[in-house]
């Protein structure tokens, strides 16, 4: 156990002294920042800079009128149709609209005149409010009036609610469930797979460098194995400390320098100078505050603390799992190269767990596929901590997790004799029949 | 007491068997020498008393003990594949490895320095093995050894790779191990090494062991009563019936060295006495056979059929 511990320490500190370490360790947090600083900046400048188009509206069937929105302006113009198009000319404005007299039931015939190339966003929007105005005349003129009009368009967002077995409804929101699912997932992915190569990567070293035969005459080489993964391990984790705690102050540090630039807050404080002489305004103010409120309670909803919890262990467990089997083709190969046609198939159901996560888990978190998913201890470090924002029953979270632990007491006790016999052989054209040779081998 | 005592060690693998029921007894405070030519099985028994691979079955017992887990601390192990982490340092690898063989992190750092002043290399204790020559690595490796005062020092190949001024300082230290007590088990295929250091010797050829014993005791056996006379003239005419003329060369004008082979019984002095009145001597030796006679003659099979019959009942 004392030997294990000096491999650990060594492994550990090995990597914690190199500069690659230091160097990624403190600019992939950066990388965040500045992703999100950017954008952040890009947003606040189009904002700034965003005005909305300017339309010259030639109406010849005197039926439409236009008001003005967030993103067009109408300017009626009374003229004929080549004026019009030499006074648009003059203009930096967006467009022109021509609407000739047209029969509602057959309209046909509006054309719309512009410098470049429109985008098909902005065509979509000037068609649904040509459509939405033709629709309003049929309705009229069938004396439909305004207020039921109204009346027939609802706002309607849903509330969303879970029903728990005890009746107790726990309100819930998927966008949120659905962003953390993903996160989650994404991040135990990415930790496996660099980090179990990064075990590989020092088996392989080891091996080349000879110096195993040194170190397996004072230990044996399952402590040997052990040591690497867990002193990768600790690495691993130290590596992602520093990154969520790095990337959560930087971030939220440049979202808070950014916010206040944000112009929302000055339209927010003409929007409560206007609510008071505008009753119909507070009303839908009051409506988005109370959405506010809604989501901030939905976050106060989700078990964070169950969360973290169940990611700390499948992140652990899902990298001894693969880590004994990353080690196991580092101790078989005796290059890098060789190493790729067994590192596939090695990562190839971390790479199931993965897909399946957007296919299944963050579309169905309940269906079979998502229940299976989480439930194989090869995808569910991936797929379970995706699901697990959904809620998901204790008895299969406790099947999942007893199936991790013995997955990975599985594997690492295949990737070990494995092992004890790979590091020691060079030179040997390795197949799966030798590998399993290797594997029934005797002491 | 001896310091290790392998019994009927047999290891198979698939195709081929690497030791076939192998006992090798190797007395306290020698230098042993385990001789073979390549692919002999001399490794994979190292390998099996270094405990990295296990015998299929046979017994070895250290200093009257079976072989234990615990026994990797009295071993010290340079394999003949050299290895030291590249990226490390000289004085944290020893450190390392002293280490992992049980020493306290005082003591090992107190012996290293001790070593790297014997071999005047203090100011490496910095340096990562990837900017060190290979002779100098070998130096590292060779500490890495023998930090740990093993009683049981096992060194395969020991010399290759270094320069004769390197060879010379080792040769050095492998003797002063001897003295203060260590046992040291030598594999080699190189017989002059054999020939000036090693005080026992084991011959494994294909698996098997084919001779054993003092280096004294081995030589004695392969002597086959022949001798080498200098002498002027050639007119040599030794009783038939007594004496056997191997070949007969000419050094230089008139001076000739015959080899001759006496009938079993003879001693040397009786056969100066023969030659003497014959010709005029100038010089007279026993042909003793060097270590690498023995060897070749073993391992190709040409050795004198009865001599092998001899050592078999050994």
């Amino acid at each position: 156990m004392n030997k294990i511990w000096l491999i650990i320490q060594r492994e550990f500190l090995n990597r914690v002294q190199k500069k690659s370490f230091l160097i990624t360790t403190i600019l992939v947090p950066l990388i965040f920042p500045a992703i999100i600083g950017g954008l952040a900046y890009v947003a606040i400048k189009d904002a700034e800079s965003a005005k909305a188009d300017v339309v010259h509206v030639l109406d010849e069937s005197k039926k439409f009128t236009f008001e003005d929105g967030k993103r067009f302006q109408f300017v009626p113009i009374d003229q004929t149709l080549e004026q019009a198009k030499k006074i648009y000319n003059e203009t930096n404005d967006f467009a022109l609209l021509y609407i000739p007299d047209l029969d509602i039931n057959k309209p046909e015939g509006v054309l719309l005149y512009t410098k470049e190339n429109p985008s098909i966003d902005k065509v979509g929007d000037l068609e649904s409010l040509i459509e939405t105005r033709i629709h309003d005349l049929k309705l009229q003129e069938y004396k439909i009036d305004e207020a039921t009009i109204k009346s027939l368009r609802p706002q309607v967002s849903l509330k969303q609610f879970n029903l728990t077995e005890t009746g107790e409804e726990k309100s819930s929101s998927a966008g949120i469930l659905y962003g953390l699912g993903f996160g989650l997932g994404i991040l135990i992915y990415m930790f496996v797979l660099i980090y179990g190569i990064q075990i590989m990567q020092g088996v392989i070293d080891e091996k080349t460098s000879k110096v195993v035969e040194v170190i397996v005459s004072s230990v044996k080489p399952f402590q040997l194995m052990l040591g690497k993964i867990l002193g990768i391990a600790s690495v691993g984790l130290l590596q992602f400390s520093i990154w969520i705690i790095l990337i959560s102050v930087l971030s939220s540090g440049t979202l808070a320098y950014f916010g206040l630039k944000m112009p929302q807050k000055q339209v927010m404080e003409q929007m409560t100078q206007q609510m008071d002489k505008n009753p119909e305004m507070k009303e839908a103010m009051d409506q988005q505050n109370s959405k506010v409120g809604e989501l901030l309670g939905n976050l106060s909803e989700i078990p964070f603390g169950k969360i973290a919890f169940v990611f700390v262990f499948y992140f652990l467990g899902g990298y001894l799992l693969y880590g004994a089997l990353f080690a196991a083709v580092g101790s078989a190969v005796d290059s890098q190269q060789e190493a790729q046609q067994f590192q596939f198939p090695v990562t190839l159901p971390l790479l199931i767990g993965y897909i399946g996560l957007f296919m299944f888990i963050l579309r169905d978190p309940h269906g079979s596929a998502s229940f299976w998913l989480s439930v194989i201890p090869f995808t569910s470090p991936v797929a379970m901590v995706g699901r697990i924002a959904f809620g998901v029953p204790v008895w299969e979270l406790a099947l999942s997790m007893l199936l991790l632990v013995g997955g990975f007491l599985l594997t690492t006790w295949i990737a070990g004799r494995i092992y004890r016999v790979g590091i020691l052989m060079t030179g040997t054209k390795v197949s799966y029949k030798v590998l399993a040779k290797w594997f029934m081998m005797k002491g | 007491m001896n310091a290790l005592i392998a019994k009927n060690i047999t290891k198979r693998y698939t195709n081929h068997t690497a030791l076939d029921s192998v006992s090798i007894t190797i007395p306290e405070k020698t230098i042993y020498g385990l001789l073979g030519p390549n692919g002999a099985g001399k490794t994979t028994l190292i390998r099996i008393i270094n405990q990295i691979i296990n015998s299929d079955s046979g017994e070895i017992s250290v200093f009257g003990q079976p072989l234990h887990s615990k026994h990797v601390e009295i071993i010290g192990y340079l394999p003949e594949e050299r290895g030291l982490y590249k990226k490390m340092k000289v004085g944290d690898q020893l450190l390392y490895l002293a280490q992992l063989k049980g020493l306290s992190k005082k003591e090992a750092l107190a012996r290293i320095k001790v070593w790297l002043d014997k071999f005047e290399i203090r100011d490496w204790w910095h340096k990562k093995v990837e900017d060190l020559s290979k002779g100098m690595a070998q130096k590292v490796q060779f500490i890495s050894t023998v930090l740990h005062e093993p009683k049981l020092i096992i060194l395969d190949e020991p010399f290759s790779g270094f320069d004769p001024v390197n060879a010379q300082l080792i040769t050095e230290q492998i003797l002063e191990l001897k003295e203060k007590g260590s046992t040291i088990i030598f594999s080699t295929h190189r017989m002059e090494t054999v020939e000036s250091l090693c005080d026992h010797i084991a011959l494994i050829n294909k698996s098997k062991k084919i001779l054993e014993g003092p280096k004294k005791q081995v030589k004695d056996q392969f002597r086959s009563n022949t001798f080498i006379v200098e002498h002027r003239g050639n007119h040599f005419s030794l009783p038939a019936d007594r004496y056997e003329l191997i070949k007969q060369e000419t050094i230089e004008d008139n001076l000739f060295s015959s080899t001759l082979k006496a009938r079993d019984g003879i001693k040397g002095n009786q056969v100066i006495r023969d030659i003497i009145d014959i010709t005029e001597v100038h010089s007279f030796q026993e042909k003793i056979p060097s270590m690498a006679d023995i060897f070749i003659s073993l391992v190709k099979g040409e050795g004198d059929e009865a001599l092998k019959k001899h050592l078999l009942e050994l």
